[in-house]
């Protein structure tokens, strides 16, 4: 066997060997890897009220009340959802039907203290006048 | 070596002609680009004129993972089989695809501190586009540390294919877990999310950063080749 053939040959086991490898890690660290917590994820684990963690989801129209400095409103991913206080700046994106991660402690069930919200962004992306016309003929789909 | 192709007196010949219609096409589609997106196009209906970043930010990621995959078959032509050419063409656009990688990485920060309220999050995405720069870097340095350039390749391109693993990480990223990154706008299997008014400042930006890509590529190569017939006249004097 050629010396090129060997190189060959053990790239290609290399290559399976750790293709397979990356496979099992990224798969058991699959929990870890999640950027946040949705509101239903958090009714199944039990989590401490210590821990800092980030929910994610829409948040639910008609929920926002603005109190002094306070913030609160409702997150929600359709199936459960939970109620958050925020004092601070809150992102130009932030508004109802948005998605959000907020940042902070579950202090209660269903009630969580948030440090920091940062808006998420979907992969739409249109003219105004083009979202207008949705809006009109009421195809528009505002919460995913 | 029996492939006319890969012999660097070929590249250097068929380039000489190629090079001034490479930058001619980069110079065209970057006008017709930046014209299209910077001027002509609509604002987004949600995020005003900051979604312009994207035109210059989505088409850098596009590139900078393209210019690795190529950085990686390039690496396995010269690990493999040894051809001169391919090693020369994987050293050249290595820091190509790490000014890529760094240029998607500002400008998402740029975008990301006034929509999403951060410049920086450790979610899924962002992290696997910092392990593309530190990957660039990373053959970079393995390269430029042994005294003989054709040791250093051999470790260099071992190193890019092992990183290879990072190309699917990327792409799936956005899919497999959550993050605050959005998903693909265009590149999945329904239709692209995207307005045809939006998407065509976009195409043309990648053209201009694909072909500027392949000048440069052609330029860095080909100064390299020569510089390597340099040495070897000297050593012979």
């Amino acid at each position: 066997m050629k010396p090129k053939h060997q190189r060959l040959i053990l790239i290609i086991l290399a290559f399976l060997g750790l293709g397979g490898a990356s496979f099992f890690i990224l798969s058991a660290f699959q929990e870890a890897l999640v950027f946040y917590y949705v509101p239903s994820d958090h009714c199944q684990k039990k989590m401490n009220s210590k821990q800092c963690i980030r929910m994610g989801g829409l948040v639910k129209p008609h929920s926002v009340h603005v109190t002094g400095k306070t913030v609160s409103f409702e997150i929600t991913d359709q199936k459960a959802s939970i109620q958050v206080h925020y004092q601070g700046v809150l992102p130009d994106l932030f508004r109802e039907g948005q998605g959000v991660v907020a940042e902070g402690y579950l202090l209660g069930p269903n009630l969580f203290e948030a440090k920091s919200i940062l808006a998420k962004h979907d992969e739409k992306y249109m003219p105004k006048e083009v979202a207008d016309r949705l809006k009109e003929k009421g195809i528009w789909r505002n919460a995913e | 070596m029996k492939y006319r192709w890969a012999r660097p007196n070929f590249f250097l010949k068929i380039t000489t002609p190629l090079l001034p219609v490479s930058f001619i096409l980069t110079l065209l589609f970057l006008t017709g680009g930046l014209y299209l997106g910077l001027i002509a196009s609509p604002p987004d209906y949600l995020q005003g004129d900051g979604m312009r970043i994207m035109y210059v930010h989505v088409p850098a990621s596009w590139i900078a993972s393209l210019i690795y995959a190529f950085l990686a078959l390039m690496s396995f032509f010269a690990f493999v089989w040894r051809h001169l050419l391919a090693e020369v063409l994987a050293i050249s656009s290595v820091p190509i695809g790490a000014l890529f990688t760094g240029l998607s990485l500002v400008t998402g920060a740029l975008w990301g501190k006034p929509m999403w309220g951060t410049y920086w999050v450790w979610d899924a995405r962002l992290t696997s586009v910092l392990v593309l720069l530190f990957l660039y870097g990373g053959y970079w340095a393995l390269y430029k540390s042994y005294s003989r350039p054709e040791q250093g390749i051999r470790a260099a391109s071992l190193l890019a294919l092992v990183g290879v693993i990072n190309l699917p990480i990327i792409k799936g990223s956005v899919e497999w877990w959550n993050t605050l990154h959005q998903p693909a706008s265009l590149i999945k299997l329904s239709s692209p999310s995207i307005d045809p008014s939006m998407l065509t400042p976009l195409l043309l930006m990648a053209g201009a950063y694909f072909f500027y890509f392949i000048t440069l590529l052609m330029i860095r190569t080909r100064t390299e080749l020569n510089t390597r017939k340099l040495l070897i006249l000297e050593a012979k004097k």
